[in-house]
Order: structure tokens, then sequence, then C-alpha cells
């Protein structure tokens, strides 16, 4: 493996690029808008993908993916603030000072107590949010108009090209900076950690450090992806992104996507909701023995998810 | 706090723990034993509820006196947990030991999902109500204030159970076997316990305890689509603070959380619906493994 | 002249059991010391004291006269403490090379800012392959941990304590499920290895052949006491070490050792 280039990087440039000219000469805008959302939820999963590196579950990363979306719809509304340079950041920010705080706890836990814990701290936002009449309660409230640099798109159209532009650079730009990560000395303590936590204290480092620290980045990437989702929606509400069962979707693409690479959540969310997309028009009412049964599947034939079938596909073609 | 509204807290709240204990404690026998955090638990639960309105239904319209419903309970109970966890531990859950706790816990979150859409091809859409048995045993007042009878046996069968699975556990040579099995299973197969029929006979237990958790309480709700889904996240609350795979856990878990809510529902309505994860993250943050985890061994 | 690792009045009970009872040892440079002991004698968890793995009920440790009792094992291992596991302690689903990688970026990462330079830098590489070198495990450089033979998964557990360049290494029983035949083929390379990197060495030994022919000094450890500490020559002949220690009949290692617990 180590002697191979790595073209990850060189990928994923040409990747965005296309997508960002092919999309916006030929995408209908429903498509596009489905676009936008995959990649809004894949930030989410490339956090949790580390996570996943890890062996750690999350059950509950709805809370930040709610989080972000509802800091850029508090700051339209009690502050007028809709510039994107300025929303997105916050929402990034506050998920990841959130999951600062809550990682002291998180970051004594694995397996399934990790899973549920994040679980239950989940519902508790998610009760608060729900009892809350000043932001709507179950129905949330909407968003202000985003405004991208002091301009604001005049119509529908013009707001998702836009948007799905800005997303394009942002999931480059983000994947780039994990896939970076991942290739440092703490970015590699992701299977260490799985495998031998003893051996990697006696290392000299602490494991729970390292916890904490892809947990808090797990936490702002979910709350830029939620925000990103918020701004395209135009609204927010606790049921569609803070509810347990946001989390298990998010756990889904993940394992769906699977932890080889870090373009691996894009693919993994794109058909994912491809999926979704052509299940609720032609079996309504399957889509959740759908989603099982490719879950069972996955765990069962296919532990390294989509991605694995690509990179042997790449694997094949360099053997030539 | 006057009189009338702690003795109204104080039924709630038993009511509420004994319904929390019933459906939690197969769900914490089964990862005593088998190490297994099993989510389709959930599926059990609803199966149970739906077969049990069915069959009430049923025997209710052949004109058969309305006492005999609650013997559809039990048969509801029994034959969702055997048939169920019987098909659910030979085609999957067998294939799954040794794996990722993780690992295990997406399978059966898997199979959750796709036994919830076989209920809705079963069954329909359509909500069932099997309101006999509630009817036969009316209802009776305590501190002012009308009860059913019915959901007052709730506190006696999670009695009667939690007593048959305390001497069952104690008493006898096959809960002996079982608790040399949660002990230490290395050991186990080494003094020649079959612990594949352990384990299958483990599961189905846990099923059979989880439908009859649904299959009790359908008499008193509306049973409709969605039923299984916030039962697994308040028996895993449940188990968690207790301690998981502790039966005397289960009951104390069930009691703090019931009381809790019971609490919070008269008095803090505004906390009503995160009080049972509030308890369990206060718990986990000071006692990481529950309140009554059994010990772990030295690393190295 | 400090010592450069010391034990003062060690305790540590568990329960009603003493693992523990007023340990005192003083280990100064270069020393190769082997600890000696029935099972159960308490030679892991004086280990597991010294290295942070658990604390003493009472007493101190020293390193050079700066007192560590209580730090945590990472704390203890950047000090220059390091250790090897009865059972290694690797990372299974990695290859040799990776796990020395891992091991070589984490003692190279002082700060957190190292830690997040790229881990596959050359001159760390370098590094890996003299180390797969020194501790002769090339041939199986690229294979996955869980796959190596029992020998090299110790050779390669006793490697990745060495990566941090400590002062001392203690070593818990390096020959414990190695074959008699493997036995000095493997205590060869890692006595050669360790002389060369010029490190203080405490190992915890059943075979008293391999004590003999290794060690300058030896503690025997009954029932959380230390009943002789002298050199080999002197230790293997006193006859609390003859009686609680190696039993009747030298020679037969662990399961004589646990007879003379019995």
């Amino acid at each position: 493996m180590d002697m191979k280039r790595d073209w990850t990087l060189p990928g994923l440039t040409v990747g965005f690029a296309l997508i960002a000219v092919v999309g916006t000469l030929v995408l209908p805008d429903w498509l596009m808008a489905l676009t936008v959302n995959s990649f809004s939820r894949a930030l989410a999963v490339l956090g949790l993908m580390v996570l996943w590196r890890c062996g750690l579950v999350s059950f509950g990363h709805a809370l930040y993916y709610g989080l972000g979306a509802y800091v850029v719809a508090l700051l339209g509304k009690d502050w007028g603030i809709s510039e994107v340079l300025i929303t997105l950041p916050a929402a990034a920010l506050l998920s990841g000072l959130v999951g600062f705080g809550i990682g002291f706890i998180m970051r004594r836990y694995r397996e399934i107590f990790f899973a549920m814990l994040s679980l239950a701290f989940s519902m508790v936002m998610y009760g608060i949010l729900v009892k809350t009449e000043a932001l709507g309660s179950t129905d949330g409230f909407s968003i202000e108009q985003p405004s991208f640099m002091g301009w604001t798109p005049e119509d529908a159209t013009e707001k998702l090209h836009t948007i799905f532009l800005m997303l394009c650079f942002i999931c480059w730009a983000v994947a780039a900076l994990v896939h970076r990560y991942l290739q440092s000395t703490l970015g590699n303590l992701t299977r260490a950690i799985r495998d031998n936590e003893i051996r990697v204290e006696y290392l000299g480092i602490s494991a729970q450090h390292a916890v904490h620290i892809k947990y808090v980045m797990s936490a702002a990437l979910a709350g830029l992806g939620g925000a990103m989702l918020a701004i395209s929606l135009g609204q927010v509400d606790p049921d569609s992104m803070v509810n347990w069962p946001v989390s298990g979707e998010l756990v889904f693409v993940t394992i769906l996507s699977g932890p080889g690479s870090v373009v691996a959540p894009f693919i993994g969310s794109v058909l994912f909701e491809l999926i979704r997309t052509y299940a609720f028009e032609w079996v309504p009412g399957a889509w959740q023995l759908i989603v099982g049964a490719t879950l069972l599947v996955i765990i069962f034939f296919l532990p390294g998810g989509v991605w694995s079938l690509i990179s042997r596909a790449i694997g094949k073609r360099e053997d030539l | 706090m006057d009189f009338a509204t702690a003795i109204t807290i104080l039924i709630d709240g038993l009511v509420f723990s004994s319904y929390l204990f019933l459906v939690s404690v197969g769900l914490t026998i089964i990862f005593g034993v088998m190490k297994i955090l099993n989510v389709a638990h959930g599926s059990f639960y609803a199966w149970g509820a739906y077969t049990s309105a069915y069959l009430i239904g049923i025997w209710s319209n052949s004109g058969l006196p309305d006492a005999g419903t609650f013997l559809m309970i039990a048969v509801a109970a029994l034959l969702v947990g055997v048939v169920l966890g019987l098909f659910l531990e030979r085609c999957l859950i067998q294939f799954m030991y040794g794996r990722d706790e993780v690992i295990i816990v997406l399978a059966t979150f898997a199979t959750f999902l796709i036994l919830e859409d076989l209920i809705l091809v079963v069954f329909g859409v359509d909500p069932y109500f099997a309101y006999q048995p509630m009817m036969v045993l009316g209802s009776t007042q305590i501190g002012g204030i009308m009860r059913d009878v019915y959901s007052l046996t709730l506190i006696g069968l999670a009695a009667v159970v939690g007593l048959i699975l305390w001497v069952g556990l104690t008493k006898t040579k096959w809960g002996r076997l079982l608790t040399a099995v949660i002990h230490d299973r290395e050991i186990s197969v080494a003094m020649g316990i079959d612990v594949t029929k352990v384990f299958i006979l483990t599961f189905v237990l846990g099923a059979v305890l989880g439908a009859l958790g649904g299959a009790y309480v359908a008499p008193t709700v509306s049973v409709a689509p969605g039923f299984g889904i916030d039962v697994i996240v308040l028996s895993f609350a449940v188990v968690v603070i207790g301690g998981m795979g502790s039966i005397p856990g289960a009951i104390i878990g069930a009691l703090i959380v019931g009381i809790a809510r019971a609490i919070a529902v008269h008095k803090l309505p505004e906390v009503e619906l995160f009080v049972v994860y509030g308890v369990m993250v206060a718990v986990l943050v000071f006692r990481p493994e529950g309140l009554f985890a059994p010990a772990k061994a030295r690393k190295i | 002249m400090t010592a450069l690792l010391e034990a003062r009045n060690l305790n540590k009970s568990f329960g009603a059991v003493n693992a523990a009872k007023d340990i005192n040892i003083s280990i100064t440079d270069h020393e190769i010391v082997g600890i000696i002991g029935a099972n159960g004698a308490g030679k892991t968890t004086f280990v597991n004291m010294v290295t942070g793995y658990m604390n003493p009920t009472s007493g101190q440790i020293l390193f050079s006269g700066q007192d560590i009792t209580g730090r945590e094992p990472r704390e203890i291992t950047r000090l220059g403490i390091c250790r090897s596991f009865q059972v290694a302690q690797v990372f299974m689903t990695a290859t040799v090379f990776e796990n020395l990688m891992i091991a070589l970026g984490i003692a190279e990462s002082k700060t957190l800012f190292d830690g997040l330079r790229r881990m596959r830098r050359p001159e760390v590489e370098q590094k890996a392959e003299a180390i797969l070198n020194r501790y002769r495990i090339s041939d199986y450089r690229d294979a996955i941990a869980s796959t190596l033979p029992q020998g090299v998964r110790k050779l390669l557990d006793i490697a990745m304590a060495m990566v941090a360049e400590p002062k001392i290494l203690l070593l818990d029983e390096p020959t414990s499920g190695i074959s008699v035949e493997e036995k000095f083929e493997l205590m060869d390379v890692v006595m050669g290895a360790l002389k060369e990197e010029g490190v203080t060495v405490l190992f915890i030994e059943h075979d008293m052949e391999i004590v003999e022919r290794y060690v300058s000094r030896v503690i025997a450890f009954y029932s959380g006491e230390i009943i002789c500490d002298a050199p080999p020559a002197e230790a293997l002949i006193d006859p609390k070490v003859k009686e609680f220690v190696i039993g009747e009949d030298p020679g037969h290692g662990e399961v004589t050792a646990e007879n003379g617990h019995a």
C-alpha cells in the first residue's frame, strides 16, 4: 500500500471541479437539490467516519447536526445575520465548542456505551427543542434568506446554484483537510485506538485526548453539515434534524460509505439519497426495510462499504 | 406537594416502572449472557403488541367470554417470542458471535428496521384497539382518582416475572448454568456446557419477555406503526442506568426512571420528554458501568 | 549517586490480599535485573505500579530522584520508563511496519502540533527499518500483527517499547508462551539489541536458566515481599529462593514455580 502514490487529493480536486461545472450546466434543479442534501450530510458523515475508524459509533450526532442548523436559523431570527461567511463558521464553531464540552465525558466511553451515551445527549437536546415554544416547538421555524458575501440571490434557482457551488468548494476544502489530518500521527491514531488503547498509552500519548480531538472534529463537521442543510431547506425543525432517526441515518450512511477514504462519504451520501428517492417512488412504505436489508448486506458482505468496491476497481486498473 | 399528588405520583411511577422493567429485563438478560445489545428487542415488543391486539380481537368477535382474552395475551407473547426469537437467533445472531459489539448493534438495528416495515405488511397501517381485558377488570378509586385495574396489574405482573426470573436463575440447575456462562464463557465451554444451546434458550427467553411487554400493554393503548421505537430507547436507558446484564439493575433502573418520569409529568412537564435521558447521562457520568454492572477483570 | 529507579516502602493491597509489602528496591544505571517469583508473588504488580498502570496503596517511586508515584502511564513513558507485556500488546490489525511507524510517530510527537505532522516522513521510515533490522523482524515487515508467530510478536512488543528510547525498560516475562528451543534465540536477539541501546533492564522471568545467563542481579519475590536481592550465583542457591521460588527441582521454570507457591 505505502508504495503506491496517493491519488486522493488530485481526485478530490478534479472530482469536485467536474461536479461543480457539469452540475451547473446539466443538472436539473431537483437533482441539484438532492446533491446539496447529500453533500451537506456527507460533511457530517466525514466526521463520523473518523470516529468509525476508531471503532466508535455515535448514535447521537444529530445533536450537532441540529445544533448547526439552529445556530444558522437563530442568527438570522434574533440578530438578522444571514451572511453565510458568518453563519457557517459560527455553526461549526459552536457545534465544535459543545462537542468539546461533552467530549470530556464521551472520551471515557467506548463501544455501546459511547453509542448509547451520545444518543442520550442528543435526546436531551431534542426534548429541549420540542418543549421550547420560542423555537417553534415541533414545527420549528423558517430561516432568513441567506446572503453570500453581501449578495442575496433573487430567486430559488439562483439560490440553489449558489449554494451548490459554495458547497462543492466547502466539501473539497474540508475533505482535503480531513485527508491531510488522517495522514498525521494523530490522524493515524484511529485503528491504533480501536486495536489496543493500552499500547497507545504506553507509547506516551493519551487515547482519551486523541478521541476527544476526533470527537470535536466530528461535532464541528456535523454542525457545518447541518448548517448547510438548513440554509438550503430554508427552515429548521427538531424531527428532521435532531431526532434519533436522523442520527441513525448518519450512521447508516457512514457504514454504507465505508471508512476507506475521505471520498467515500460523498459517494455514499449521494447513493443513499438516490436510493431513498427511488424507493419512495417505487416501493412506498418499504423504506426502512430497504435500509435495514442494505445495512445487513454491508455488514456481512461488504465491511469496507461502497468505497471498498471502488478501491478494488481502482486497484485492478493500476495492476494492468 | 400534598398527599394526594404524592400518592398519584407514586402509583403512576410504579405502574410505569413495572412497564419499563417488563420491557427491559429481556434486553438485559440477552446482554448479560450473550454480550449482545439487541436493538431488535423493540420489534419483539411491537410484534407482541400487534399479535396480542389481533388475537384479542378474534377471540372477542367469536363471542367467547372476554375474560379469555388474557389467555390471548399469553399466547401472543409466547408465539412471537418463540417464533421470532428462534428465527432471529438461527438466521442472524448466531453468525455474529465474536464480532465487535458495535457491529452487532448495527446488525440488530438493521433487523429492527426490517421488522418494523414487515409489521405494516402483515397488520396494515390502521391502528388496533383491544380494550376488552381492561373492560373485564373495570376501575377502582385510589387517593380520590379513578384508575383502571388493568394498569395496576402491571405491577403484579412485573413482580411475578421478576420473582420467577430470580428463582429460576438462582435455584434451578439451568439458571446456574446461565450464571456460569455470564461469569466466564471460556470456562463454561471447557466445563462442557453447551453454550450454543444456552444462547438459543436465552435469546428466546429474552424475546418472550420483550413480546410479553408489548402484548400486555396492547390493551391500554392504540397499537399503531412506530410502536417499537420509543421502547428501545427507553429500555436501553433503563438497562444502562442499572448496569448492562444485571437483573437487579433492571429493577432499580426501571424504578428510578419510572418515578423520575412520574415526578416530571406531575411537577415539571417541561422536562418530561428528556428526564429519562437526563438520568441516564447523570448515572453514566458518575458510574460509567451503570449502577449494578458486574466488575471487569484485569487486562494486563 | 542517585539511583535510576528507586522504590521506597511500596505497599499494594487488593482487598485483603497484599500484593506488595514494604518493597524497597534501588536500581542503578546499566544494570540488568531479573525479577523472579511464583505466580501471584507480586512481580507484575510491581511493574504495573512503576509504570503507572496502578497506584501503590502507600510508598514512593522515584525515577532519577524525581517522585513519579501515581503518574499516568503516558507521562512515565515520556520520562523514560517503558515496558513490554506478558501478552504482547501490539496493534493487531496493522502490519509490523505500521506498528513501528505509529510508535515512532507518537514518540516524536511531543506537542499537539508535532502530532499533526505527516506520519510517513522519510527519516522516520528509515528509523523504522533500522528497528526492524535490530530486532531481526524485517522478514515480517508487511505481515499483519495478528498473524505473527508468538516470538515475533513478542519482539515487536519489545521493539515498540524501545521506540521512545527509554532509560529503563521493564520486560514482563519476555519468554512466556515461547517454546524451550526458541527461548534463548529470542533472548539473544533482545538482550543484544538492548545492550546496543545501553538501556537499564528489569525483567520478570520464570526460567532460571535464562535468569542465570543474562542478569547481573536477581530480586526474588514471595507473596508480595522481597526475599532475596543478590547476584545470580548467590541468589539461585539461597535456601529461601530454592524453597519458595525454584522449588525442589530447579530448571522446570513455570510449573515448579507454581508448585513452590502451593
